[in-house]
């Protein structure tokens, strides 16, 4: 495995096949009265969010702490990056602190990558703006590996706003490694230009894509990034691409329904599709802490020689 | 834990082939082997330690086997057989993964897990026996250890291997064993079990086996 974790691309079959393996095991650690392993003690990690971020800092941090790594939290709000500091000396910062690893999320594409030039320890991506997302894309495939046994030959269906979503390319850069069959159904002005080289076939209809899928994924309609009119209204977007009780009928009696969170209930998915019992929100937050705990073991557990 | 049949099965590097048992194909330069225990030798010294077992628990009402992966696991397996054979009644019977809990992990790449299966009757209050296949350095009983202690606690813990070769680097020490093998360093045992190797049997070779870190 590489260093750092930068692109859902950089992994190959085995490296992806171990984290999944490892966040199995680690996912028992969840279960046990003391709910700690002491493989990282004495290693620093530190979140580096320069984005508001909920579940993918605390899972993180959980996912350090359960190691028993100390975690260093650094939100970009309330500190010298509001007085101007740039990333670099943040980076040199945090060089001299000795942080073994730097998660970070920036609202830039490639600012893990920049990062990664800077600091001696390893880089966690955790979202560059419209960029990676590798620890989701993780996660997604291995809350799937759960609830249906396998990956090889799994129809994935991703579903909205493609464009803006860092959630998307991962899947579908580490779904393809993994065997899947990804299907990005979204309309035609959320789609990337250069979609036509991603390894995914493409659609607009999403009723005609359901039927067959095993897992549909649902983006979220990424308001904060949209400068222009992607389409008509919230409400038109919804009736053709939102998820609601009807149209998750059509998914096979196995399908499962997936949302990386946050969720804007009543556009992109109902409030009935996401609580029911085919949905694996709330599975995937789980799941979200044993995976990056595998992410973290990998990256700092051995020798920095490999 | 430093024998070679525990680097085959458990030192598996991230990225390669994940815990593939090494079969004892004989490589160019044939290397000195011995062999140590023959199959009927392996069963006679687990039914001796099932014997030993039940005498010195009082019949192992209350014992659990938990086998240290990757050969202690099928080696608990077969004790667990045994004991019920004789005694009458099931056994629990796991495993307990001690890679996150050893002292060597910062000299060797990270290295994949094994498994950990705590039988449903839990550890708490009983006789654990942890099963492994070669006694060493040691290291890997301690950190056997440290894992119980964070899975329950025990009302005594006992330590059952197949082979111990001495050079204990730890005070630890075995209370069942099936045998007693003086070894140099340099040599290397390899345990080989039907459930992982496809036969059954203990070698002892001359070649110069490195300490990699135990």
């Amino acid at each position: 495995m590489n260093r750092h974790l930068i692109s859902a691309g950089d992994l190959s079959l085995d490296d992806a096949l171990l984290i999944l393996d490892t966040a199995d095991e680690l996912d028992l650690v969840a279960e046990r009265p003391v709910k700690k392993l002491p493989t990282l003690r004495g290693r620093t990690v530190v979140n580096l969010f320069y984005e508001d971020s909920t579940r993918t800092r605390i899972s993180f941090e959980a996912a350090a702490k359960r190691l028993s790594a100390d975690v260093i939290n650094f939100s970009a709000k309330g500190s010298s990056v509001a007085k101007g500091e740039s990333l670099k000396d943040t980076a040199l910062t945090l060089e001299a602190m000795g942080a073994d690893a730097v998660v970070i999320r920036h609202g830039a594409s490639g600012a893990p990558h920049r990062l990664a030039g800077w600091v001696r320890g390893s880089v966690v991506n955790a979202g560059d703006g419209t960029h990676e997302h590798p620890t989701q894309a993780l996660l997604d495939a291995f809350t799937m590996r759960r609830r249906l046994g396998r990956l090889d030959g799994l129809r994935v269906v991703i579903v909205g706003d493609v464009l803006h979503s860092r959630v998307a390319r991962s899947n579908v850069l580490l779904l393809s490694t993994l065997g899947a069959e990804v299907t990005l159904v979204a309309p035609p002005t959320l789609l990337p230009v250069a979609v036509g080289g991603w390894p995914c076939s493409v659609g607009y209809d999403l009723d005609a894509a359901l039927p067959k899928a095993d897992v549909v994924m649902m983006l979220r309609v990424q308001q904060e990034r949209m400068n222009a009119a992607y389409f008509p209204t919230v409400r038109e977007y919804s009736r053709r691409y939102g998820l609601d009780a009807d149209r998750m009928a059509l998914l096979p009696e196995h399908g499962i329904v997936m949302h990386p969170g946050p969720m804007n209930r009543g556009v992109e998915i109902a409030a009935e599709v996401a609580d029911s019992v085919r949905s694996t929100i709330v599975e995937q937050v789980a799941n979200g802490v044993s995976v990056r705990m595998a992410v973290l073991y990998l990256l700092l557990g051995g020798s920095a020689a490999s | 834990m430093t024998h070679a049949a525990d680097q085959a099965g458990r030192g598996t590097r991230p990225g390669g082939p994940r815990l593939t048992p090494r079969r004892d194909a004989p490589r160019g330069g044939e290397e000195q082997r011995k062999t140590v225990l023959e199959p009927a030798e392996i069963r006679r010294a687990l039914t001796r330690i099932a014997h030993e077992i039940l005498e010195r628990t009082n019949g192992a009402a209350d014992v659990v086997l938990l086998g240290i992966p990757t050969r202690g696991v099928p080696l608990a397996q077969r004790l667990a057989g045994r004991l019920e054979q004789v005694e009458g009644r099931p056994v629990p019977a796991g495993s307990l993964d001690i890679t996150m809990y050893r002292d060597d992990l910062r000299l060797r790449p990270a290295r994949a897990l094994g498994h950990t299966e705590v039988p449903t009757a839990g550890i708490d209050g009983r006789i654990v026996v942890l099963v492994d296949d070669v006694l060493y350095s040691g290291r890997t009983v301690r950190a056997a250890l440290d894992a119980l202690g964070e899975l329950g606690r025990p009302r005594a813990v006992q330590l059952a291997v197949l082979i111990d070769r001495g050079h204990r680097e730890l005070p630890i020490r075995a209370d069942y064993v099936g045998k007693n093998l003086p070894t140099s360093q340099r040599e290397m045992v390899r345990v080989l079990l039907t459930e992982v190797d496809g036969e059954d049997a203990v070698l002892l070779s001359a070649s110069p086996a490195e300490r990699e870190g135990s």
